[in-house]
């Protein structure tokens, strides 16, 4: 087991399945809001589902209306279960607050691989990994 | 963060829901840019109002912060999707102005001022030197920093809302004197004349400092319109929303050791790079950003005893319409075929695929037009596109 330390963005705890990517996500037309599919064209994670799962990336990028994406997402329980970043912004630290998804950032993601789980308690900072 | 007692117990949610979440959004991003602590803001303007943007994810977060949420400063709202009483006439689908009304009353519920406009300081939204606001729109957030010298960061839409529903902002980035200082000198050593000369200007400043601060040396004379047209422009390609020009903005600065030059030639690239080369357009918008009265003037003269074939829209904020329906120059306007585009404008509304190619002597224009709209475009003077209207 490993746990990693960082900052709370929002509380809540949260486990789940990580999924990594190396680039930034967009997520106002970089995530379809009704599956949790990724749909940006040439996107490391293009094709596959952040539903349910612990979403790791390094920093939101793109239109502020995807804070609402995320909201929708959300609402539709297609949003990830919890959400970790290198560096948190705007874009994420705001949609996660309004959706109530778990989020912590200055975390070295290079530690988390695709696949395993991820538990997250945002309050204390705290990522565990099995 | 350093909180007041009275902070803590709005975080604490004894100021009910919409408060709480709204000190949330605010505490983190105050955490996550190193700010000490809030300070109050003087106004708002809120972003995040077209439902072509929201969706109904939007609609249902406004709709929940309406439940208890009341704005606790004066606040107004950026253009929405619509005309919102004449958007039939605009060609606006029965359902998205059904959505849009819904949005604009969950913000009418908030006590927001719902005047839609991108500019805001043209209907008395206009704060003065030195005030703290927290404004959205891009255009707005860097006419309010540069050429009225308020404060804001470039902020999104559900932190504007909480700004209005708290009255506070976390002070960081652009409200710190520290942070407004400029980064790299522009000498401009062009004439510049009229705001697609302006607009020019800015996407060349823009996209040659990529967010450095800039000050502008070399501009003898600005009009506000031309300021206005500057901003906008400056800001959509890639610039910071501040910039200071020498013996016109009011901020007092040194000035910094990068420097680059701006030629007569650099300005006329800029303008050719914004055509598309079309000889033909089937849309005509001007009003980006909303027009002055001074524009609408302009406009009816230039109109006047004309007709205008094409799809021509003016975007404009009411009250400065109410104006010009006063002085006569709204019955010149329509009386050529042209329409108002009160509230709203071609960038927010849901024009996509509509039509084929625009002119607009917009250069924020040009850029909406061609990346949300998918339009060729056609950028010149106010004179030249309504010399395409009327062909």
């Amino acid at each position: 087991m490993m746990e990693l330390k960082g900052r709370k963005i929002c509380a809540g705890k949260a486990s789940g399945e990580a999924i990594v990517s190396s680039e930034g996500v967009s997520f106002y037309g970089g995530v379809d809001p009704d599956t949790g599919v990724v749909v940006e064209k040439g996107h490391p994670l293009e094709g596959k589902s952040i539903a349910g799962k612990v979403l790791v990336f390094p920093q939101g990028k793109g239109s502020t209306v995807g804070s609402y994406t995320m909201y929708r997402l959300a609402k539709n329980r297609k949003a990830p279960a919890a959400i970790i970043n290198k560096e948190c912004e705007t874009i994420v630290a705001v949609g996660a607050i309004i959706s109530g998804i778990p989020c912590v950032d200055r975390i070295d993601i290079s530690r988390l691989k695709d696949g395993v789980n991820v538990e997250v308690d945002a309050e204390k900072g705290m990522v565990r990994v099995d | 963060m350093q909180l007041t007692r009275e902070e803590k117990e709005m975080l604490e949610g004894r100021h009910g829901n919409a408060v709480k979440k709204s000190m949330e959004i605010l505490v983190a991003l105050g955490e996550i840019y190193g700010a000490k602590r809030l300070i109050p803001v003087k106004t708002v303007q809120i972003s995040g109002v077209s439902y072509d943007n929201l969706g109904d994810a939007g609609l249902e977060f406004l709709a929940e912060m309406a439940k208890d949420g009341k704005v606790r400063v004066p606040t107004t709202l950026n253009p929405a999707g619509m005309d919102l009483e004449n958007w039939k006439v605009l060609g606006i689908p029965e359902d998205f102005a059904k959505k849009q009304k819904m949005v604009i009353d969950a913000f009418a519920k908030m006590g927001v001022t719902t005047t839609c406009t991108c500019t805001p300081y043209l209907v008395g939204n206009r704060p003065d030197v030195g005030s703290h606001i927290a404004w959205g729109e891009s255009s707005a957030v860097t006419f309010a920093n540069s050429v009225l010298g308020a404060r804001t960061n470039k902020e999104g839409g559900p932190s504007t809302i909480a700004a209005a529903l708290t009255g506070l902002t976390p002070e960081y980035g652009l409200h710190l004197d520290e942070n407004r200082k400029p980064r790299v000198l522009v000498e401009v050593n062009s004439e510049l004349d009229g705001i697609v000369d302006f607009g020019a200007l800015g996407k060349v400043v823009g996209e040659a400092t990529r967010g450095k601060i800039p000050l502008l040396k070399g501009i003898v004379h600005a009009a506000e319109d031309e300021m206005k047209a500057l901003s906008a422009s400056i800001v959509t390609y890639n610039g910071a929303p501040l910039f200071h020009v020498e013996g016109i903005t009011p901020e007092r600065v040194d000035e910094p050791d990068e420097k680059i030059l701006v030629a007569k030639s650099d300005i006329e690239k800029a303008i050719s790079e914004m055509n598309d080369g079309v000889d033909d357009v089937d849309f005509v918008f001007i009003g980006c950003p909303h027009c002055s009265i001074d524009e609408l003037k302009k406009i009816s003269e230039l109109l006047g005893g004309k007709r205008a074939g094409k799809e021509f829209w003016i975007g404009v904020a009411r009250p400065i319409k109410e104006e010009s329906d006063r002085l006569g120059y709204t019955k010149i306007i329509e009386a050529a075929g042209a329409k108002f585009a009160c509230d709203t404008c071609h960038v927010v509304a849901p024009l996509k695929g509509r039509f084929k190619a625009i002119a607009t002597n917009s250069a924020k224009g040009v850029y909406y037009g061609r990346n949300k709209n998918g339009f060729k475009t056609y950028f010149g003077t106010l004179k030249e596109c309504i010399g395409m209207a009327v062909k």
